[in-house]
């Protein structure tokens, strides 16, 4: 197993090794045109083919950075993470702290629906075919196309932004909560009836731990929902915001930049995830 | 024998005309063991689940200390067939469960002693806090068992308890079972399907039938027969076999599966 996990390793490492090897064949300046000769041309000429675009005494390049530029645009943006220059010029941690604060809070507000929601839909065969039209036409919506309407009745871009991702996060775990109460085990909650356990009691140390592993996997897909929509939300809303640094660094022409933000929210969004899963792995129970 | 649990014209029906069983009526005494023995849908799961009052009967009325049973109560442990522990608790922790659901007012220390006590009833006291999913059947059956007896109901409610352990395991448990319930005097209704084991542990063996078609006239299931236990209350499993009377009482309940009871 161990070994395995070394081969699976080093596979990992090679396809890394090879994808950077490709960037960089690819990323450098097309050897055999070699910069134009300026020779033989008077100055006014060359002032001419700059004008046109064709600077002759420019490398050609293919304008996608290079591993050097990369690295160096890494290393510029990692060792000053918490520099704010202003509204358009934040470090990245602060761009991400507040993505990750607007994740959580529409996190947090969609757990507190949710839950005791899919509690009570889960607990009740009549609420649950009376609201699941309900869930059924409003889960399939594009959480960003509630944005114009938070927009305009909430008047504030940052709470919109909030509000997309409980929208977004409320309906995996509503249903999850709601199945896994649902599925419960009739033994245990015959057990229960039998030593007249009280409904409080009941739901909270029978049908909580029997349905968490459940409602648990429902958190953990809102979550990667969550971290999927906050990028986008913030590319709409703008000020700040992970979402917001990618597109403002493509507004400046910035592809190092937004490169660099890509990774990030992948490594953050695996974060979350490998959370999660250690969470999941707390209540999971073996039967 | 005082009576102490009484069940008048007990019947059960989901369609209209064709109840599965009807009119059954038994009583049972106090520290008396009752097996009731019958094919499967005969509707026994049925009976023991009114009598838990976790399912409510179509007619008839159940009485247990002359009153009558509404539904579940701590007066009447439970063991299920399934064992129905909680997979995510300790063998300590789902006892303390019980513990608690019957005194409430206890401290943890108390609830502590009492659950240990119970545990090492049924010799598991090494396995105390492992989780179910760690045990054996055998194993997971016997706390179920500690379950129930912890909360010192008025009467034990058995539901095929052994069926799904192997030969063996469940000699030995028949054997606990039959020297806890000879020390605490409890008193208990036990579905079983082997002959065996009712003439082992049984004081009293009800006998069970289908429901029938006869030239398209349905009888509903009820019980055939009440057979009295005549072995002497104190035999051993190993020695059930030697005793004068064995092999008639099991023919008689062999020939009732095999001939009256009509199974599906």
């Amino acid at each position: 197993m161990k070994s395995l996990n070394l081969k699976a390793a080093l596979v990992s490492l090679l396809i890394f090794l090879a994808l950077l090897g490709i960037w960089y064949t690819a990323t450098q300046p097309a050897p055999g045109t070699p910069a134009a000769s300026t020779a033989g041309l008077s100055a006014e000429q060359i002032e001419y083919q700059k004008m046109m675009g064709k600077d002759p005494g420019s490398t050609k390049t293919t304008g996608f950075p290079t591993l050097g530029q990369m690295g160096t645009a890494i290393w510029k943006q990692v060792s000053n993470p918490l520099y704010d220059n202003g509204p358009n010029d934040k470090g990245i941690l602060i761009q991400l702290g507040h993505s990750l604060a607007r994740v959580g809070l529409g996190f947090l507000l969609a757990c507190a629906v949710a839950v005791p929601l899919g509690f009570v839909i889960g607990m009740s065969p009549l609420l649950r075919r009376a609201l699941d039209p309900f869930i059924q036409v409003l889960k399939p919506i594009s959480p960003l196309a509630w944005m114009p309407l938070a927009l305009y009745t909430i008047k504030d871009s940052s709470i919109s932004g909030i509000f997309v991702i409980f929208i977004c996060s409320v309906w995996p775990m509503l249903i999850n909560t709601a199945f896994g109460v649902a599925s419960v085990k009739r033994e245990w909650l015959n057990v229960a009836s039998t030593l007249e356990v009280n409904p409080l009691r009941k739901a909270f140390q029978v049908i909580l731990p029997a349905a968490a592993p459940t409602i648990l996997t429902g958190m953990r897909i809102s979550m990667g929902i969550a971290w999927l929509v906050i990028v986008a939300a913030e590319m709409l809303v703008g000020g700040t915001g992970i979402g917001y640094f990618v597109w403002n660094e493509w507004n400046n022409l910035s592809l190092t930049n937004v490169i660099f933000a890509i990774l990030v929210i992948g490594i953050v969004g695996m974060l979350l995830d490998l959370a999660f899963a250690q969470l999941q792995k707390v209540v999971t129970y073996v039967e | 024998m005082q009576e102490f649990l009484k069940v008048e014209r007990l019947g059960k029906a989901f369609s209209a005309n064709r109840p599965v069983f009807a009119d059954v009526s038994f009583s049972i005494g106090k520290g008396e063991f009752v097996c009731i023995i019958g094919h499967s849908g005969c509707g026994k799961t049925t009976i023991l689940n009114v009598l838990a009052g976790l399912d409510s009967a179509s007619a008839g009325h159940v009485f247990m200390d002359k009153r009558e049973i509404g539904g579940p109560s701590l007066e009447r442990g439970v063991v299920f067939q399934s064992h129905a522990l909680m997979p995510w608790l300790t063998v300590r922790k789902n006892i303390a469960f019980a513990v608690v659901s019957r005194w409430p007012d206890w401290t943890a220390a108390q609830v502590n002693t009492h659950v240990e006590k119970f545990v090492a009833m049924v010799g598991l006291s090494a396995a105390i806090d492992k989780k179910p999913s760690q045990l054996s059947g055998g194993m997971k059956q016997r706390v179920g068992i500690a379950r129930a007896f912890a909360i010192q109901p008025k009467m034990l409610l058995l539901d095929e308890p052994f069926g799904a352990l192997d030969a063996l395991t469940r000699g030995t448990i028949q054997d606990e079972l039959m020297a806890i319930v000879r020390e605490t005097q409890q008193t208990v209704f036990m579905i079983t399907h082997d002959v065996d084991e009712a003439i082992l542990l049984a004081d009293r063996i009800l006998l069970m039938s289908n429901g029938t078609d006869n030239d398209g006239v349905y009888a509903p299931g009820r019980i055939a027969e009440e057979v009295s236990n005549p072995l002497p209350r104190e035999r051993t499993r190993a020695g059930l076999h030697h005793l004068p009377g064995y092999y008639e009482l099991r023919n008689h309940i062999v020939d009732f599966l095999v001939t009256r009871a009509k199974a599906h």
